[in-house]
């Protein structure tokens, strides 16, 4: 399968890149990575959960102290477990606390960086861990690569038989209910995938960006965008867009792929906003 | 003797004739009534050790339109959204459609707002998709879907909003467009919450006067939930006064001139009916 892909690349990368397996690899991670972030940044842009990844993303920490503890080389699992749970409290609580949920993701916040931090600062070794910051997108392997591919099917088939029901509740939960849909487990099931797609991707982009590049490129499609379908498809292609600048970018600067895919968002994002307040002046 | 206790009195007794299946005559309706209704028995709903709501029983017969008045804090909402299945309740609720007994109604939902932000993308045609149709409306909505969507939208003077987002949309423009929305789902039973929040006169007058016609050429029920006694009564049939449990029920005129009803009610009442009304509103300015 991914021989195809590398005799594909060779035609699509320019020729200086075309040497490296590694580029190869990555670029084909992009495409994978990419097009889910936009998907599900539209959702997590209109249900104003942006703090909610952050605090997932930086969940990872503790997920990686675990599996640190547990003695596993590979931590992906307990990340995934750390934050699948998490999701679902955070949904549960959602429903049943009557404090700011503003409050409650502060607290989870500080609870799993310092969890997280006390584990893996143990023998005085956090500092190995900082590729989990960071991330690394060109040390991307072909297994990897096949689980982004999995997952990518996954949350298109979910988007386009769950979509609706999770747009309709984000809308209106009483609405939705009206309608026979079950938005408890809409919810959960859409914070489940997230909690997924952003332990699988921690390894390529870090802790540190993961958040940025499931917002800006939905927030940068929201200034634009007139209706959902708008929305969702140019949120995927600013996505892609920024992903492909800045990976080939990052190359020929030298610096970290999913910091330089940021910056791209974040310019795609500053040209919408213009463009927006620019259209909304015309409008008054 | 009690409004409430007549009314469920002569209740029990169409019930009793709606069980062969000939078809009732509702008596204040003067109308044949294929005995469809929706009984709400014994519904409480408890927050902690207080009774939000208190042994409320509701019956409601298609084609007719009953207001659910009461103050702030009266369990209005929370009727709502028990009756939507939202809230952990004792007591039930059933309806019975066409002399066949029924668990629950197909209910089409009114809400009072929307959790959007000024700039949300969704569309109006958008927001009808997504209540009515298995089309992913994110891939785009075929000519087809939205032919639909507008010619339903259309029904309530709602056909030129088809292309607006919905943080574009005046309050009475919004309220004909959600009425657009819970009417494809072809209800039994609509519930519409404060419809007259943020709605001009005139929009609220044509609001109502369409939900009077949905009463005619539907056959469906309708519980309006409002605090605006004055505004709501001339669209009415009935009107149930709550206030934790069912104070009064009866015809608007009842309610309204019935000089024991009002002081049974207490001060509360007066202070629903003189809340300034949107009306009053307008007058003042004139």
């Amino acid at each position: 399968m991914i021989d195809i892909w590398y005799g594909l690349a060779d035609y699509l990368l320019p020729h200086d890149l075309a040497r490296y397996v590694f580029m190869k690899n990555a670029l084909l991670a992009v495409l994978l990575v990419t097009p889910v972030f936009g998907v599900l940044g539209t959702m997590v842009v209109s249900n104003r959960m942006a703090f909610f990844t952050e605090v997932l993303g930086h969940s990872a920490l503790t997920g990686i102290g675990i599996g640190v503890l547990l003695g596993i080389s590979d931590p992906t699992l307990p990340m995934i477990a750390i934050a699948v749970a998490l999701a679902f409290l955070v949904n549960l609580l959602k429903d049943m606390t009557h404090s700011s949920m503003d409050t409650v993701m502060g607290v989870f916040l500080a609870f799993m960086v310092a969890l997280g931090i006390t584990i893996l600062s143990r023998q005085g070794g956090v500092v190995k861990f900082t590729t989990y910051l960071i991330g690394d997108i060109l040390a991307v392997t072909p297994a990897q690569i096949a689980w982004l591919a999995v997952l990518f099917i996954i949350v298109f088939v979910y988007w386009y038989f769950a979509g609706n029901a999770l747009i309709l509740t984000s809308v209106s939960g009483s609405l939705a209910r009206s309608r026979m849909i079950r938005t408890f487990f809409v919810e959960t099931s859409f914070t489940i995938l997230l909690a997924v797609v952003v332990m699988v991707s921690i390894r390529l982009v870090g802790i540190l960006i993961i958040n940025s590049l499931l917002v800006l490129p939905a927030a940068a499609a929201r200034n634009a965008a007139r209706s959902i379908s708008s929305y969702t498809v140019l949120s995927i292609c600013i996505s892609v867009f920024s992903g492909i600048c800045g990976l080939f970018a990052s190359y020929y600067l030298g610096t970290a792929s999913g910091a330089t895919i940021v910056l791209f968002s974040v310019a795609c994002y500053g040209v919408s906003a213009l463009a927006g307040l620019h259209r909304r002046k015309a409008f008054m | 003797m009690r409004i409430s206790g007549l009314w469920r009195t002569t209740w029990r007794y169409l019930k009793l004739l709606s069980q062969d299946n000939k078809g009732i005559i509702i008596p204040w309706e003067n109308k044949v009534c294929r005995h469809c209704c929706i009984r709400i028995n014994d519904l409480t709903v408890r927050f902690g050790d207080k009774a939000v709501l208190d042994k409320v029983s509701i019956h409601i017969h298609c084609g007719e339109v009953m207001a659910i008045v009461g103050p702030n804090g009266a369990g209005k909402t929370t009727l709502l959204r028990t009756i939507l299945g939202e809230v952990p309740h004792s007591g039930s609720m059933e309806s019975l459609m066409g002399g066949v007994e029924k668990r629950m109604p197909r209910i089409g939902y009114v809400p009072q707002k929307l959790h959007l932000d000024p700039d949300s993308p969704v569309s109006v045609t958008d927001l009808a998709v997504l209540a009515g149709g298995k089309h992913p409306v994110w891939l785009g909505i075929p000519k087809k879907v939205l032919e639909e969507a507008e010619h339903a939208l259309s029904v309530f003077s709602a056909g030129h909003l088809a292309k607006k987002r919905i943080g574009e949309l005046s309050g009475g423009e919004l309220q004909r467009v959600l009425l657009a929305i819970a009417m494809t789902a072809e209800p039994e039973l609509l519930l519409l919450d404060e419809p007259g929040t943020g709605v001009d006169i005139q929009g609220l007058s044509l609001f109502y006067q369409l939900v009077r016609s949905l009463r005619e050429q539907h056959d469906i029920a309708v519980i309006i939930v409002t605090h605006d006694l004055a505004g709501i009564s001339p669209y009415v049939d009935r009107i149930i006064l709550l206030n934790h449990s069912v104070i009064a029920e009866g015809e608007p005129d009842q309610v309204l001139s019935d000089d024991k009803m009002l002081r049974t009610f207490g001060p509360s009442l007066w202070n629903i009916s003189r809340l300034p009304t949107v009306h009053e509103e307008v007058k003042s300015v004139d």
